[in-house]
């Protein structure tokens, strides 16, 4: 002890790693601050020389441009009301596309370890065709080629069963309105989300306190659907009605248009993030070694046990991760956007940059737009990392 | 020493599993009709195959496919002038030639890559393309066949292995200066933006090949034991991957001329060349880390026990090994990058994807979009499926997860 206090006083401080430690990262901070002060310092006497200064008052400045899509808007409305519906415009593609892309992954991924030799190499195929084009050139043959050229005009549209029509203009769907007694049925919807909590809740309890497994999800899920139900019939009246694209002089009228380049975003990020999918589920089913199934079978549980007890958690372990990040992908990539003419965040905010000249705000903003939606993602995944995390013995 | 391989030899010889011949309907029992669910997804998947085959066949033999050899000098170097096309077809030589050279010295993968890169040559010289472009063409198996027999002969020669590494490396600012020229020497060629499919090769290029060395640093740094240095290089890293590469080129097209001295301004091609290379890098980083983390403790305390310092050690001891194992994620990065250079078109760089707006809005070439898209879809298909079968097989012969 006494030797070591010694020694590190022989030692003169430029040799001392402790020493040489602390000076090497001041010298590194010192460096990239003095990179950041230049890169600052160019931007305020370029920003002055145009006679711009960084502020976000411009935010409050109507807006004035039309966005088609998405959340009720119009152009007298605000800069910042108008970035808002593109946040949520490309949330609502991203999730619609994650729920696409997952199942899409899974039909394919399980198609791939399926018996049937043909099957198998269809699925292949798909996998390896879709991952190996740009994602740029297949949303652009969705939106160019597919739903501007390839569909026909509103008179002459294709029709799919479930009433559902394509055309040139855009796709149709059957959709639920809210009628009269809707405002009333609203309570019911709350009151069964607060239900399902308290029975999710207390459920989780009662499994943890008797050890047992199970998803109490699922109790939490039936309570919602049994009251909205309830409330269904209690209500006078229907509060949802189903309202259906109908042919009019020139035009459908109900039901829920979507516009071509939303469907060619979901159509070519839900295709192309799918086959990536398809081969992290594949990863993750081969990952579950043939000895757990038989284990499991052999202490005697029953078929869904296995897949519930054994099987989907362990594949779910390796699944996860890769998964999350693919959807982080998709969400990022719903940014080509843009070059199809969706109104996501991307393409309101450089409209608004158009608009304003803004640069540097609008580039901040929609980097932290996207950042934000990024770490949410990581700190979840994070959280669920640890809840998963293999216990070792 | 030679005896015992003998044994192993003639082990494996008797070990080898019997070789069945099935007969065809039994493995047509076996794999497509072993249970009635089976049957009926193979009723399904060949309605697929027959309506998809179907389809594609009646379009196909409608389309008009003149569009592309019309168009073809457009779509692969752009507005390249048709009097300096001589500086593509030489950098073409220069990789071919070392392709060869590669393959003449080590063989196996090599050897492959480089038979093939010949042999499509040759084939394409078949197609009836104008007279000097198949002189042109067949250069290349030329170039490949020199190289093959340069690098059999050099077999075994020492300074021959370090000149092909320094070759290796020198062809890429040697292929640059020769496409864009250099003041005095070559005449430099105007309108860099407007170079069509040699765009995104170049983007590719450029970027892997820039965003190595900072992608190496930053994963270094990032495992740093001085916190300053690690949470600099993970917030990079972190930004970086969490936004975009859009939103980056964005900024590169209208920002990165704000955060620059007024006398600096450079062109949008340099500017996108800096946005890939920045984005590039922190993927590398974190391929490059993956690689760090697969070195067991062991080496880096064999290191210190030889009194190796940590540069050292991990200059001479870990990057080799990790940088090993991370050679096929880089090719994967590669082809990631390759693809992601079609979004070049945002900034308005006319690479493959975007040029084709200008034939589509050539009134004679009226409605061939499918046409189009399906060339530059084939295009990248073939060149990004056949870079990762190499690189699958690179990670068998390079034995990664085996050591």
């Amino acid at each position: 002890m006494s030797n070591k206090v010694a020694s590190s006083h022989s030692i003169p401080f430029w040799r001392d790693v402790r020493v040489l430690h602390v000076i090497g990262q001041v010298l590194f901070l010192v460096v990239i601050a003095a990179g950041i002060w230049w890169l600052l310092n160019n931007l305020q006497t370029n920003l002055k020389a145009c006679g711009l200064k960084i502020s976000f008052g411009f935010l409050k400045n109507t807006a004035g441009f039309p966005i088609s899509e998405g959340l009720r808007y119009d152009p007298t409305d605000v800069n910042g009301y108008a970035f808002w519906v593109g946040i949520v415009n490309t949330i609502r593609v991203a999730v619609i596309g994650i729920v696409f892309a997952t199942v899409i992954g899974t039909v394919i991924g399980v198609a791939r370890l399926s018996n049937n030799w043909l099957v198998k190499k269809l699925a292949g195929l798909y996998v390896e065709i879709i991952r190996n084009i740009p994602l740029l050139v297949q949303l652009f043959f969705w939106y160019f080629a597919v739903m501007l050229t390839g569909l026909p005009m509103v008179k002459n549209s294709i029709s799919l069963p479930g009433s559902i029509y394509l055309t040139r203009r855009g796709v149709y769907i059957p959709w639920a309105t809210a009628t009269e007694s809707f405002n009333t049925w609203i309570f019911y919807v709350i009151g069964g989300l607060a239900l399902a909590i308290i029975v999710y809740v207390l459920r989780r309890m009662q499994l943890k306190r008797t050890e047992r497994p199970g998803f109490p999800i699922i109790w939490a899920i039936t309570v919602l659907i049994l009251t909205l139900v309830a409330g269904w019939f209690l209500t006078s009246g229907n509060p949802l009605a189903l309202s259906v694209p109908v042919l009019k002089k020139f035009n459908f009228a109900g039901g829920l248009w979507l516009s071509t380049s939303f469907t060619a975003l979901l159509m070519g990020l839900s295709v192309y993030t799918g086959a990536f999918i398809a081969e992290i589920v594949r990863a993750g089913i081969l990952a579950v070694s043939k000895g757990q199934t038989e284990a499991a079978k052999a202490v005697g549980l029953r078929n869904t046990q296995v897949l519930r007890l054994v099987i989907l958690p362990q594949a779910m372990r390796v699944i996860i991760p890769p998964l999350a990040s693919q959807y982080l992908n998709l969400t990022k990539n719903s940014s080509l956007a843009i070059l199809i003419g969706y109104y996501d965040l991307m393409n309101v905010g450089t409209t608004i940059f158009n608009q304003t000249g803004r640069a540097v705000e609008m580039i901040l903003l929609i980097m932290a737009s996207y950042l934000t939606m990024s770490l949410l993602t990581s700190l979840l995944m994070n959280y669920y990392n640890r809840r998963m995390k293999l216990v070792e013995r | 020493m030679n005896d015992n391989r003998q044994i192993v030899h003639t082990v494996k010889e008797q070990l080898r599993p019997p070789s069945e011949r099935i007969p065809v309907f039994r493995w047509l029992k076996e794999n497509l009709f072993s249970s009635w669910l089976n049957v009926i997804l193979t009723v399904l998947a060949v309605a697929v195959i027959v309506m998809v085959l179907f389809g594609l066949l009646k379009w196909a033999l409608g389309a008009r496919w003149e569009v592309i050899p019309a168009n073809l000098k457009l779509l692969l170097v752009g507005t390249y002038p048709v009097e300096y096309l001589w500086r593509v077809w030489t950098t073409g030589y220069i990789i071919a030639f070392l392709l060869g050279f590669s393959s003449g010295s080590h063989g196996g993968l090599m050897r492959r890559v480089s038979t093939v890169v010949a042999s499509v040559s040759i084939l394409m010289a078949i197609l009836p393309f104008p007279w000097g472009t198949r002189g042109w063409l067949l250069g290349i198996a030329v170039a490949a066949a020199i190289g093959f027999s340069l690098g059999h002969l050099s077999k075994g020669i020492r300074w021959c292995k370090r000149l092909e590494i320094a070759a290796w490396l020198l062809s890429f600012p040697i292929s640059l200066v020769l496409l864009n020229g250099l003041g005095g020497i070559l005449p430099v060629i105007e309108r860099r933006t407007t170079w069509g499919f040699l765009l995104n090769l170049i983007g590719a290029v450029v970027g892997i090949g820039l965003s190595f060395p900072i992608g190496v640093l930053l994963a270094l740094g990032r495992r740093s034991e001085l916190p300053a240095i690690r949470w600099v290089c993970t917030a990079y890293i972190e930004i970086i991957r969490g936004v975009p590469l859009i939103s980056l080129l964005f900024m590169a097209s209208i920002m990165l001329q704000l955060l620059l001295p007024t006398n600096v301004r450079p062109d949008l091609l340099i500017r996108a060349m800096m946005t890939i290379t920045a984005f590039s890098a922190a993927y590398m980083a974190e391929n490059v880390r993956g690689g760090l983390q697969a070195i067991p403790r062991g080496q880096y305390e064999a290191a210190s026990a030889v009194g190796l310092n940590k540069a050292l050690g991990t200059i001479l001891i870990i990057l080799p090994q990790a940088l090993r194992l991370v050679i096929p994620a880089i090719v994967g990065q590669f082809i990631a990058l390759f693809m992601d250079t079609t979004l070049f078109g945002f900034i308005a760089i006319l690479e493959l994807l975007n040029i084709t707006r200008s034939i589509m809005g050539n009134i004679e070439w009226r409605g061939t979009i499918f046409e189009l898209y399906v060339f530059i879809g084939v295009v990248f298909w073939i060149l990004c499926y056949s870079m990762s079968y190499v690189s699958r097989r690179m990670e068998k012969t390079l034995g990664v997860g085996e050591r």
